[in-house]
């Protein structure tokens, strides 16, 4: 389980995050919602180290991650996929894969783990040997979140993985997302702008504004709340 | 027609001596964005050590292989004292640093063993082979020099490519952060480059100290030489650093050989200009991806 604590972030004068305190369940899905500067990133950011926090507490399966090198969070089975799609694009599209199994697999589970990657997106099998730069944006989706997967991650933070995507690609990711997690252990926190499509998927959700916990509650309630999607959501 | 001859052997020899500082600074560039400017004077410091121990009466290979080792503690060291404190600061940051260590190590060098230029003693015989009934301009140290650049690239190329330590210092090269998130160490790993480059500069060191005036400036002029070969490689590539250092090599030797010594550092120099006007991302550098 991942509990936040108490979890203030600034960016010099500018607090991005205020006092922040949820938690998410393993075999479930947690949507972090809200607007433009709403703190989203961040959030994921500071929970793999990646920005240093003012004060709180980020526990995952009872281990404080604050403080801790990103690297380190990583090999606690701790995978982010950022915004932005965060591949690398002068490697394979196998190298991109192998990357993340390093820390963690032998050399014949390796080879496994990633055939059995290209076996969950066939689409990327074909591309194996191909610079991931040459990746249109939906493979390129595939192949973060297949790369965040490989690792049978304990906890997975995915930052708006449908930015930019169509609708019908985002509505195959968000499934995928689910089938994913649903009876297995892992806790999966998702930052998403498109509210309408982390919700269908989500058991929980959490709305952030201007680095405030606005709401935390199931996502079929948060669903249900009218005003709350009028006035955070834009739905 | 042998004089043509005779240059390009020469050009070739001297061309592997610059693709191996060219590759000390590509190992560099790649890793950390660097150019930096002290290498020349790193692998000065490296012969003068290898002079020392040669001096003591240590054997030539005995020498040549702990100056190696020497030379990759060295570059690790300078990393992480020098060039890791300035993570995150101005990019003008490690050009001033890497340059003012260059100045300080020419002065230690001046300083300790005087600014006299010596001899240094050569791995093989250096009068030039004789095919037929003719002595030609290449020697068994020529070849010695050959060989060992193109193991030095030949390692390289392995361990970049074949290598599961190769793909995490190419990812920790193109993407820190992002190889950071995957549980690549990415600090460790930018140091193994510094120390690396640091083994392939000593390395440029101990080739070129033989065939020149050895003396605490003597690797400056191949600093350049290895800078222009680095750059018309494309200074991300390593096999760009050989194909620049033979072309760089090349070009100076038939600059000295037809126009006259004095003229090869300015020979240089046009080819930097032509090289930088013609493609100047470099031979090798990869052409920008088009998203589809």
């Amino acid at each position: 389980m991942l509990e936040v604590q108490d979890l203030s972030v600034s960016y010099g004068p500018v607090n991005a995050l205020r006092s922040v305190t949820f938690s998410a369940q393993p075999g479930a899905i947690t949507a972090v919602l809200g607007a433009n500067g709403a703190g989203k990133t961040t959030l994921l950011r500071t929970i793999s180290g990646l920005a240093k926090s003012r004060s709180g507490s980020v526990r995952f399966e009872g281990e404080e991650l604050l403080g801790r090198a990103v690297e380190n969070i990583a090999r606690r089975g701790i995978a982010h996929v950022p915004e932005g799609r965060g591949i690398i694009e002068e490697l394979t599209v196998e190298d991109n894969l192998r990357l993340a199994t390093l820390w963690c697999m032998g050399r014949h589970e390796r080879q496994g783990a990633i055939e059995a990657t290209f076996e969950l997106f066939p689409r990327l099998s074909g591309f194996r040997r191909r610079h991931a730069s040459t990746l249109s944006g939906g493979e390129r989706q595939m192949l973060v979140i297949g790369r965040a997967l490989i690792t049978r991650p304990r906890l997975l933070l995915l930052d708006e993985p449908s930015l930019g995507l169509a609708p019908l690609v985002t509505a195959q990711l968000m499934a995928l997302l689910r089938d994913q997690t649903l009876g297995t252990d892992m806790t999966v926190v998702l930052v998403e702008q498109n509210a309408q499509s982390a919700l269908s998927v989500s058991q929980r959700a959490v709305v952030l504004n201007l680095g405030e916990i606005v709401v935390s509650d199931s996502a079929a309630a948060v669903a249900g709340n009218s005003d709350l999607r009028h006035h955070y959501l834009g739905f | 027609m042998s004089l043509f001859i005779n240059y390009t052997l020469n050009g070739i020899t001297e061309g592997m001596i610059f693709a191996s500082l060219a590759l000390a600074l590509v190992l560099i560039f790649r890793a950390t964005k660097i150019i930096n400017f002290a290498q020349g004077a790193m692998a000065m410091m490296t012969t003068f050590i290898a002079f020392s121990l040669l001096s003591h009466g240590l054997g030539y290979w005995w020498t040549f292989v702990l100056v190696l080792a020497i030379g990759f503690v060295f570059g690790a060291l300078v990393e992480r004292v020098l060039i890791r404190p300035l993570q995150g600061k101005s990019e003008l940051n490690p050009v001033i640093v890497t340059i003012g260590l260059l100045v300080v190590l020419e002065g230690i060098a001046g300083a300790i063993y005087g600014n006299a230029s010596r001899g240094f003693p050569a791995a093989f015989s250096q009068s030039g082979l004789v095919v037929g009934h003719t002595k030609i301009a290449f020697s068994h140290f020529d070849v010695f020099v050959v060989v060992a650049v193109l193991v030095l690239m030949g390692a390289n190329l392995v361990l970049f490519r074949a290598t599961s330590l190769g793909l995490r210092m190419r990812a920790s090269a193109f993407a820190g952060e992002i190889s950071r998130l995957l549980g690549v160490r990415v600090g460790i790993l930018l140091t193994l480059g510094w120390a690396l480059a640091g083994v392939a500069g000593a390395l440029a060191g101990m080739l070129v100290a033989p065939t020149s005036s050895f003396g605490p400036y003597f690797m400056d002029l191949i600093l350049i030489y290895g800078f222009t070969a680095a750059v018309i490689g494309g200074l991300e590539s390593p096999v760009g650093a050989l194909v620049g250092g033979l072309i760089t090599g090349l070009c100076t030797s038939y600059v000295g050989g037809y126009l006259g010594s004095g003229l090869q550092p300015l020979g240089a120099l046009v080819l930097l200009m032509v090289a930088l006007m013609a493609r100047p991302e470099g031979i090798f550098a990869r052409p920008p991806a088009r998203r589809v």
